[in-house]
């Protein structure tokens, strides 16, 4: 028996990507200003990471009304305080609490004194010192009032980020991905010339924006993991870009004398086959990480479908066609790269 | 491209068996390859026993941050740099000169004759010392700038940039001993304390789910001195009452005393117990038990014979932890601490003392904790995901490439065998966002084999032979590969310097990935496919 094998494309398409590629041009650098719209407009939702502040999931036998917990904190002169359902199962809640203040942990500590609150020794001792040691407060004082009022709180997690250090994971994760994009611009000017690496950086740099823009819509959380995701997506794009760029190249060696436009075109449809299926498989192994990978990697993964989607697309219409505005040199034969694929055996 | 000398296809299958070897101990229970003391046990002595090394994240524990209050060692170094100063002037014979002072990084003093200034910066050099190292070596760099003003009368001395800095190493350095000596005494299995950045020090510990209690035994400074009390001083209700000099005043844990006056002066510190321990109190109430040593048991003598009926205070890092009467003195060098003390604080309270006072005060600036059962859950579901992920790619790529999907599936199943082979023997910590770059792995681990068979499927339909086209779409396909691959290694590297602690996992798998996904899509699943070439001689290409 015999199973015909799925052509997930047709076999040897002939699809104008460059024709079109104006209107691409068009639909990226709306993208691009929706994108910064969004982002001046809505904001990030940043998490803890780089807002600073402290986040409490618990978990209870049996259901605690959300109303009740919210009445419970309201006690505390917290500041913003968000309760929200989590996950669903295990009646998971989440809670956060904003950066407090040296001022703010005092009254904190003062009104857990008034309403006779349990709190650990060395918070009461330290916690009126500076702003780091107010947040040990918010986190102690949290514990104390949900232990006094609620049985069996399981504390599931805890993450308390001071002011100073969310000021550094900013810094650290804006330097991680400018570095990131550099070293990949210098690798393809190693590789390739300068005019694709113009190409790749601006494709790349799309799809950043384009990455930040999405969080900036959808509101989703903004943290440590979504840096990863960015670098991931910038990763992934560029390894996209290369497959075409490297196929340009041996085309353009191929036919010296044709159109570039018609060139690119057919390194691009020669390529889609590949393109679709790995982004396929990327996809849905990702899609596999958000639904089933429960909510601490649910929007790290959001991300990643969102990276893969743009990455391939940056990858066939924006870095490929700008090679048409880079004017790439035809007689690119001679350079390294290239001679250890001519004369392999 | 399609020949394998046997000592080369005997090369792969030796890596591949290696990987299979790293990666067993993960399916075989704790209890029948480690006793209890984590050494292993029958055959697994000779074999690789560990398994992958679970992050804080997926095992459940406290992760923190503490920062050393550098600018509290600086002012202690300053003040300091004040008595040495004053010293040398006062020597014989007098250098008359103002009370040296500190001014901003500065000491500052003014001489009363200019005529003194030579010899006063000659007396001064013998206070600068060489800087010592953070090994405890000497530098030839001193420890302090001197310069005189112009004015011929105003000396300044600062601590030098280079100096401070060996300070801060050692600071740190110390700091970490006394952290371990104290969780260790807890009964902590695994901590890991570690310098991060300049003046940071890292502590995780696995199972521990209560910070607090973590921040209570690191964040307490633990600098206990014992001071009489000033019974005459009112300390005001809110601690600012008048102080005459060689008096202070500080907060206490006494009930219905909010603050207490004491002589500035100690009696005894912290520094001349020889011991401490938790015990009860004649009430069954908890304490902690303290030893002094010589010098401390006959200073602590001294004073309580000479001071029967008055109260003298136990303060613990400027907190009055107890002020109690003096009935008789205490002759032994021995008594107790009866405070507020539930049995745990009592019991850290004496660890702490025993394993001595930091050298500066250490506050959280970063805490991350995960309860034991969060982490079971994520396990779980990342195992659950990653076996989904696993699933759909197969048929994805056995849809798409049949015989050729099944080699592509045969190198990705070798591929996750490598790649928690090597999370296993390198010892890598696998975290939560480590599990999402195993799955991202596996989706993109197939573009290799993705990208030759494409190529392989093209060469042939161009009219080349069965064989001439394999070479061909291997041969031609090496190139985007390598380059594709080394952009997302540069990400990942990028990710593993710049990222902290969970994100540093993932850029660990995602970049073992990406060097085992070369390897198998490359070299494993090229085996493969010379294997069935040279066996099945096939005509035609089901591609």
């Amino acid at each position: 028996m015999k199973l015909a094998l799925v052509r997930f494309i047709p076999v040897d398409t002939d699809i104008p990507f460059i024709r079109v590629r104006f209107i691409a041009f068009v639909a990226s650098i709306l993208l691009m200003i929706a994108s910064a719209g969004a982002f001046f407009g809505l904001g990030l939702n940043f998490g803890i990471d780089f807002r600073g502040g402290t986040l409490i999931e618990i978990s209870t036998e049996t259901a605690i009304e959300l109303n009740d917990i919210r009445d419970t904190l309201d006690q505390l002169p917290l500041g913003d305080v968000q309760v929200q359902a989590f996950g669903g199962d295990d009646n998971a809640v989440l809670i956060r609490a904003e950066t407090l203040d040296a001022a703010g942990g005092v009254a904190v500590l003062e009104r857990a004194a008034q309403i006779g609150l349990a709190m650990p020794q060395n918070v009461v001792n330290r916690g009126s010192e500076d702003d780091e040691a107010a947040q040990q407060v918010v986190s102690a004082a949290v514990r104390a009032a949900l232990d006094a009022e609620f049985a069996e709180v399981d504390y599931r997690r805890i993450e308390v980020v001071g002011p100073q250090v969310s000021g550094e994971l900013v810094v650290a994760g804006t330097t991680a991905v400018v570095i990131a994009l550099v070293l990949m611009l210098v690798y393809i000017w190693f590789r390739f010339e300068w005019q694709y690496s113009v190409g790749a950086v601006l494709a790349l740099t799309h799809d950043v924006i384009a990455t930040i823009g999405f969080f900036a819509i959808t509101q989703l959380e903004f943290n440590l993991s979504t840096i990863a995701a960015i670098l991931t997506i910038v990763g992934y794009s560029m390894n996209d870009t290369v497959v075409v760029y490297d196929r340009i190249r041996e085309k353009f060696r191929k036919y010296k004398t044709r159109d570039t436009a018609e060139v690119l075109n057919m390194a691009i449809n020669k390529t889609l086959s590949r393109t679709i299926l790995t982004s396929g498989t990327t996809l849905v192994a990702i899609i596999a990480m958000a639904v089933i990978g429960g909510p601490a990697l649910e929007g790290f993964a959001l991300a990643l479908i969102w990276g893969v989607m743009i990455g391939t697309y940056s990858s066939i219409f924006v870095a490929a066609p700008l090679l048409t505005l880079t004017g790439v040199k035809r007689e690119s034969g001679e350079d390294g790269a290239a001679a250890f694929v001519d004369n392999a055996p | 491209m399609l020949y394998f000398s046997p000592w080369k296809t005997g090369t792969i299958i030796a890596v591949i068996l290696i990987g299979i070897l790293f990666m067993l101990p993960n399916f075989v229970p704790a209890g029948q390859r480690v006793d209890a003391a984590g050494e292993p046990v029958g055959v697994w002595q000779t074999l690789p026993h560990q398994t992958v090394n679970l992050g804080l994240d997926l095992r459940g524990g406290s992760h923190l941050v503490f920062e050393v209050d550098m600018e509290q060692v600086r002012e202690e170094r300053l003040e300091n740099l004040v008595g040495d100063i004053r010293a040398a002037l006062v020597d014989a014979p007098i250098i008359p000169a103002s009370r040296p002072a500190v001014v901003g990084d500065q000491v500052v003093v003014r001489l009363s004759r200019p005529a003194d200034m030579e010899e006063a910066l000659s007396r001064l050099d013998d206070v600068n010392e060489p800087i010592t190292t953070a090994s405890g070596g000497q530098s030839f760099q001193n420890t302090l700038e001197i310069t005189a003003d112009p004015d011929g009368r105003t000396i300044r001395a600062s601590i030098t940039e280079a100096a401070f800095e060996a300070i801060q190493s050692r600071t740190v350095q110390q700091s970490i001993e006394v952290i371990r000596r104290r969780i260790d005494s807890t009964g902590t299995t695994e901590p890991n304390i570690a310098r991060q950045g300049a003046d940071r020090v890292l502590v995780q510990v696995p199972g521990e789910d209560d910070p607090q209690r973590i921040i209570a035994v690191v964040g307490t400074t633990a600098r206990m001195s014992f001071h009489m009390v000033e019974a005459n001083v009112d300390p005001g209700p809110d601690g600012q009452g008048r102080t005459p000099p060689g008096v202070s005043i500080f907060p206490t844990e006494e009930p219905g005393e909010p603050y207490l006056a004491v002589q500035t002066r100690s009696l005894v510190t912290g520094e001349q117990l020889t011991r401490a321990s938790s015990t009860y109190d004649e009430n069954g109430a908890p304490a902690v038990a303290f030893t002094f040593n010589q010098a401390g048991a006959r200073a602590f003598g001294d004073a309580t014979a000479g001071n029967v009926g008055r109260r003298f205070a136990i303060v613990l890092d400027d907190v009055i932890i107890s002020a109690p009467r003096i009935i008789s003195p205490i002759l032994g060098g021995s008594g107790q601490i009866t405070g507020n003390f539930t049995p745990t604080a009592s019991n850290d309270l004496a660890n702490m003392l025993n394993a001595g006072a930091l050298p500066a005060e250490l506050t959280p600036v970063e805490q991350r904790t995960v309860g034991a059962s969060l982490g079971q859950d994520s396990i779980e579901r990342g195992q659950n995901a990653i076996a989904i992920g696993f699933a759909l790619v197969i048929v994805f790529m056995l849809l798409a490439y049949g015989l050729f999907g099944l080699y592509a599936t045969m190198a990705l199943l070798v591929n996750v065998t490598l790649l928690i082979g090597a999370l296993s023997g390198l010892q890598a910590t696998l975290t939560l966002p480590g599990i999402a770059g195993i799955i991202l792995t596996i989706g993109m681990a197939v573009d290799a084999n993705v990208l030759i068979f494409e190529r392989i499927r093209e060469e042939y339909r161009q009219g080349r032979t069965v064989i001439n086209a394999i070479e061909a779409g291997y041969d031609r396909a090496f190139a985007a590969i390598l380059d594709a691959n080394v952009t997302t290694f540069i990400a990942a590297v990028v990710l593993y310097l710049m990222g902290a602690g969970p994100v540093q996992g993932f850029a660990v798998t995602l970049g073992i990935g990406i060097l085992t996904s070369v390897f198998t899509a490359f070299v494993f699943s090229r085996l493969l496919v010379a294997t069935w070439v040279r066996l099945a001689r096939p005509k035609t290409l089901a591609i």
